[in-house]
């Protein structure tokens, strides 16, 4: 008996394709919105997880101050580091690998005719392996060269603004007042997870940058690396511990200054695409709803157009259960295609935007049931007014229709 | 064998049927007393108003009667719910219409199988049972056609061959040539006529045609929502 109504159920859609087409319309958009957001979300997921991986998982940023990496630290109010908190951290905590100063200023670059507003960061030769960076060409710096030699290293970007296709390595550029000799270049790693082009930088030697540019020893930032195997929870106490030390922070006090990890960097990027994914998914559910008020003015346009036939039902013995179990059915029917047709369309959308976003394409199985079950449950849900208004027809009366 | 000991197949005593209230109030069914016998064919006919085809309908269990008693093989059946009379409907009724009322888009043989479909019977003996029954009303070279395919008189025969399909043990049939010519009005009368006498089959059959109501054996006449005159035609006189 079932299995007949299911059998009806599809004659009646098929029936009159272009309607049932139309009717499921809002359903098939909403499920495929939602397949194709939660799908993408999961790509950009994983492209963050990827990215901050490029950005070397290993990696620790001590930045002083409160304030978190971003807007809104100011940098002028707060103490901060030395080259000799650096060397402190690097002999005492076994727990890091490698602790190299950073110092960035936004600088204008110029070669020939050319000049480029950059941000030129002093460093020394311990950063590409903390940045889990490797050279195209040339070198990187010597001992020789962190003496303070006016020597640096170019990102892929800057390389193609100021020389375009020309080689640069033994080319001297001009950073302020200084000039100074190109020695290497660094691979290219593309645009950040924030947006921002990481091959958008000059790396110049450490001393260099605090005697020819910054006129003082400040250290702003503190690049770390953990060494493998040290929980990242263990070597972020070691360098709190430490620095409280070292800055003569009394017990009770906060601290001065903030180590940031990759871990909650990644957190906080998937963290807003999953506010994204839960925004676009819940328009989504409005469209889902607005779906369900579609079947349900045509199931009742179709109740009203079937009058006779549920008379004709009725009179050969059809029960009002058996006349609702019919148009329900049918209302699920109808709904879980469009469901099938969105959850199609959406993968499609998600394999096209995940290739034109350059993110992997990871289909969600579990969405995709998900969104099964809502279609049918829209169905069910929208389905069953009209199917109850077939049901309490008046066998007469309806056979007079 | 007597006949005594068995109840009649229908028995009507005192049947009101009122519509609306109050001043509107209208008593389609005015005390109706009727019985039928197993095997007999009878026609109901009257002036428009009358009452004939109410009293079909409270016959067939589509309608509730607001008073009386109606014993269908001796049990009451007046007080049923929806429920208990789409169940008698299904397995005890077959109904003819006026306009035929075959589903379009289906075939003669879906048509058919459609009592069955509700009575839960499987595919194959659907199918077997379906063809019988367009076999007996002659059609059962028409079975894949649909009903826009076939004239006037074929689908009122499809109509029977549904309204037997289940082995009915009543066939209720409103104004079954009302909408036919002379000639197919006949033909089908015939086919009627063979269904009762040759196989036994109770009908029950209103009709303004006086002509068609001599095919019957047994022909009531009502006036006001009352049984005017209940006596035998040339043909049950026979």
């Amino acid at each position: 008996m079932l299995w007949e109504t299911f059998k009806l159920a599809f004659q009646a859609i098929q029936r009159n394709p272009m309607r049932s087409f139309l009717t499921v319309l809002g359903v098939v958009i909403g499920v495929a919105a939602v397949i194709a957001m939660v799908t993408i979300g999961n790509g950009s997921t994983a492209q963050v997880t990827a990215d901050v991986e490029t950005f070397g998982a290993n990696r620790l940023i001590l930045s002083p101050g409160q304030g978190r990496m971003g807007p809104g630290s100011d940098a002028s109010s707060v103490k901060p580091f030395t080259l000799s908190d650096v060397d402190k951290i690097v002999d005492q905590l076994s727990s890091i690998e490698i602790a190299v100063p950073t110092s960035t200023s936004q600088l204008v670059a110029v070669y020939g005719n050319e000049n480029y507003q950059t941000s030129v960061t002093g460093t020394d030769s311990g950063y590409l392996s903390v940045a889990d960076w490797d050279l195209s060409s040339g070198r990187s710096f010597t001992d020789s060269d962190e003496t303070g030699k006016a020597v640096c290293i170019l990102g892929e970007t800057v390389v193609e603004e100021l020389f375009g296709n020309a080689n640069p390595l033994g080319e001297d550029i001009r950073l302020e007042n200084i000039s100074c000799e190109v020695i290497g270049i660094l691979k290219a790693k593309g645009a950040s997870t924030f947006g921002t082009d990481q091959d958008d930088l000059v790396l110049i030697p450490f001393k260099t940058y605090t005697r020819r540019i910054a006129g003082s020893a400040d250290v702003s930032m503190i690049s770390l690396s953990m060494r493998d195997g040290v929980s990242t929870d263990r070597a972020v106490n070691d360098v709190t511990m430490l620095m409280r030390e070292i800055r003569r922070i009394d017990p009770g006090d906060e601290d001065d200054f903030t180590v940031n990890t990759m871990e909650q960097l990644s957190s906080m990027l998937t963290g807003i695409s999953d506010v994204l994914t839960g925004l676009l998914s819940a328009v989504a559910a409005v469209s889902l709803l607005v779906g369900g008020i579609g079947i349900m003015n045509i199931m009742l346009v179709s109740v009203t157009e079937r009058t006779r036939e549920i008379g004709i039902r009725m009179a050969v013995g059809a029960q009002a259960s058996q006349v609702l179990l019919q148009f329900l059915v049918e209302a699920i029917v109808l709904s879980v295609l469009g469901g099938a047709i969105g959850i199609a369309l959406g993968m499609g959308f998600a394999a096209v935007g995940a290739n034109v976003l350059n993110i992997p394409f990871i289909p969600d199985l579990g969405i995709i049931a998900l969104a099964f079950a809502f279609s049918a449950a829209v169905g069910i849900v929208f389905g069953y007014f009209p199917a109850r208004a077939a049901a309490r027809l008046d066998p007469i009366e309806a056979l007079r229709h | 064998m007597s006949n005594d000991a068995q109840p009649p197949l229908i028995e009507l005593r005192d049947i009101i049927r009122i519509y609306g209230m109050g001043e509107a109030e209208v008593r389609a069914l005015d005390g109706v007393d009727l019985q039928i016998e197993a095997g007999d064919f009878v026609a109901i006919m009257g002036p428009s108003g009358s009452g004939k085809s109410t009293a079909l309908n409270v016959l067939g269990c589509l309608d509730r009667p607001t008073s009386g008693n109606y014993r269908f093989h001796g049990t009451e059946v007046a007080n049923l719910n929806r429920d208990q009379r789409a169940l008698l409907r299904r397995h005890y009724l077959g109904f003819v219409f006026q306009g035929y009322n075959l589903l379009p888009r289906m075939t003669a043989l879906q048509n058919v199988e459609l009592p069955l479909i509700y009575k839960g019977i499987g595919h194959g003996e659907r199918v077997e049972r379906a063809l019988v029954a367009l076999k007996k009303v002659g059609l059962a070279d028409r079975a894949n056609h649909d009903p826009s395919e076939l004239s006037g008189g074929q689908q009122q025969r499809v109509a029977i061959a549904r309204a037997l399909a289940g082995d009915p043990q009543v066939v209720l049939a409103d104004e079954p040539t009302g909408n036919l010519d002379t000639k197919l009005s006949v033909e089908i009368m015939e086919l009627l006529h063979n269904l009762n006498r040759n196989d036994g089959l109770t009908i029950v059959m209103v009709t303004h045609e006086r002509d068609m109501a001599e095919y019957a054996r047994r022909l009531i006449w009502m006036v006001d929502g009352k049984v005017e005159s209940d006596r035998l035609t040339a043909k049950g006189a026979a």
